[in-house]
């Protein structure tokens, strides 16, 4: 009688502790996900009940005529490449400007976070400003060439339209995170290293780059899929303009689903977009892991 | 690291100048939109690079009235801090519970949780729009925060799971044998110890459920029921080229995380720090 009362109270705590989590998670996360993969096989276009079964026409399709598919999945991956480099150069140039011993260095800090607080929409239309007007008036103002540029105009200074406003917002959310891994090396390495002789370049090549591998490994985790799943930024920068040639695969298949009506599509876009950043993040992780050295 | 051993020098002073430098480029744009919120409409398109010819406060006051401002800031802040509170309880809790009891079960469940991190939310939002609306989620703000308890529990119980290992069991067992419930072992005891990744938790959170986008533009639909963000892309959508108005409204949008911010920085530097290195 007591061991049943014993194992009675054990599964209603596993309720009570485990139960909410799971029922949200599963209700918001789990279903739709398997839904999708249902979805991704069929024509549904989100409005009737009517759906019909379609097998594999949706990838056959998403693979062979979809140029801008194509073009969406090319343009986040150049993005990607560029706003990933250039904001881990410019946060671990930043984090070690920042370790110096300057007056200012926590005031600065704040500063170079700051973007990081500010909703990627809102970033996108201050900066919109920015391209359309006020490098306009700096250009008048002081006769450079490059801020006479039509910013938003053209594919190419779209692009790195979209490229600059990332590594603005990105690079100080990377320092803070390059610099936490800097104060945390260890004392007596980098003091056994002076007293050996070693100079700047040799100290950040061979001690500061090992010593901070692991917040590389995060680091270049967090810009990569922040960069490969852009949204608010592109909708609100650039529309995905002009003609189509800065649109990320997420606006692309917002697109599809919610303006084009196609679900079934959108839903076969989705689930490839899913496997290619799963795949990129995880080989990533695990091939910068290897190169972590232990203290 | 070597912040003792070196003194101020000459190099130092020129690096110090080269960041301040680098910090006001930084700040350049905020500049231009704040100084530009300001200026007439003529002013504006006349010189967008100089100071206002006169300051015109006006434009703040139209877009407080057309951006019905206190409503979408009180929209925010109560999505923001109910999804919170709901995330905080159901995953300090699961975690707990996971962590304590390494049954079968909840070793696999652990792992799922965790696994469902790598999905984007672009490739579950197609089909979460439909059972938001079986399940009567659609356009409403406590469905909205349903949403983010799904969406945040992952990240959340990883964390908390992490910190919980470092907790000794010895305090807990104390209790037991005091005839504490588990109930109360866990509310009186364990949790009040999980302040310092509370805090974490609560920063990371809010800098996302306040600032998101999308996931508020497919699920609320109503004028009234609007966050700061989508409000803001509404707004921006009927006022594109009416500069002066609608950067006033980009300065008013932008004005509450960045004083948040600005009162919070300490602990919302050490939270992503933090963060980061348990991530």
């Amino acid at each position: 009688m007591q061991q049943r009362g014993k194992r009675l109270s054990g599964a209603v705590q596993q309720a009570v502790f485990v139960g909410p989590a799971l029922i949200f998670f599963s209700l918001i996360v789990l279903v739709p996900f398997l839904m999708s993969f249902y979805y991704s096989l069929t024509d549904w276009n989100g409005v009737t009940t009517r759906v019909v079964w379609a097998g594999l026409d949706n990838f056959k399709r998403i693979l062979l005529e979809d140029s801008e598919f194509r073009n969406a999945f090319w343009f986040t991956t150049r993005y990607t490449i560029a706003a990933v480099l250039l904001a881990n150069a410019v946060g671990f140039t930043l984090a070690l400007l920042l370790t110096q011993p300057l007056k200012s260095k926590n005031v600065l800090r704040t500063i170079f976070f700051l973007p990081n607080v500010i909703a990627g929409l809102l970033l996108g239309f201050i900066w919109s400003f920015i391209f359309v007007k006020g490098f306009a008036a700096v250009g008048e103002w002081t006769g450079i060439g490059f801020f006479n540029l039509p910013w938003l105009g053209t594919a190419s200074t779209a692009f790195w339209g979209m490229v600059i406003v990332s590594v603005w917002q990105m690079a100080g959310y990377m320092m803070v995170i390059y610099i936490a891994a800097m104060m945390n090396m260890p004392r007596e390495l980098i003091e056994a290293a002076k007293i050996d002789g070693a100079g700047r370049w040799q100290m950040l090549k061979s001690i500061i780059l090992p010593l901070v591998m692991p917040a590389f490994t995060v680091c270049l985790f967090l810009t990569l899929s922040w960069s490969f799943k852009v949204f608010d930024l592109n909708l609100s920068l650039t529309k995905g303009g002009p003609f189509g040639s800065t649109e990320s695969v997420a606006l692309n298949i917002y697109k599809e689903a919610f303006q084009n009506n196609r679900h079934g599509l959108g839903t076969a876009k989705s689930l490839i977009f899913f496997l290619v950043v799963a795949t990129v993040t995880t080989v990533q992780v695990i091939y910068t892991k290897r190169k972590e050295v232990e203290v | 690291m070597m912040e003792q051993t070196q003194r101020y020098n000459a190099r130092l002073l020129a690096m110090e100048i080269a960041a301040v430098l680098l910090a006001l480029l930084f700040l350049v744009p905020f500049w231009f939109v704040v100084v530009n919120s300001l200026k007439s409409f003529g002013d504006l398109m006349r010189n967008a690079a100089g100071w206002p010819e006169a300051f015109s406060w006006v434009n703040y006051a139209k877009v407080w009235e057309i951006m019905r401002f206190p409503r979408a800031f009180m929209n925010s802040l109560l999505i923001t801090v109910l999804g919170n509170a709901g995330l905080i309880v159901i995953s300090a809790m699961a975690a707990y519970r996971i962590l304590r009891r390494p049954t079968v079960f909840n070793r696999v469940l652990f792992v799922l949780f965790i696994a469902a991190m790598v999905i984007p939310f672009q490739s579950i939002m197609i089909p979460l729009v439909k059972v938001a609306s079986e399940v009567g989620l659609m356009d409403s703000r406590f469905g909205l925060i349903v949403c983010y308890l799904g969406f945040g529990v992952s990240l959340n119980l990883f964390l908390y799971h992490g910190f919980m290992k470092s907790i000794s069991l010895e305090i807990e067992e104390a209790a037991v044998v005091d005839g504490c419930t588990p109930y109360g072992v866990f509310w009186k005891i364990v949790f009040p110890l999980l302040k310092p990744m509370t805090i974490t938790i609560l920063l990371l959170n809010s800098l996302w459920i306040w600032n998101d986008f999308l996931l508020p533009l497919l699920v609320l639909h109503s004028a009234d029921i609007r966050t700061i963000p989508l409000q803001t892309y509404s707004f921006f959508g009927q006022y594109t080229k009416q500069w002066d108005l609608a950067l006033a409204g980009l300065v008013l949008g932008v004005a509450p995380m960045v004083a948040f911010f600005l009162m919070m920085q300490k602990h919302i530097i050490a939270g992503i720090s933090a963060g980061a290195v348990k991530g």
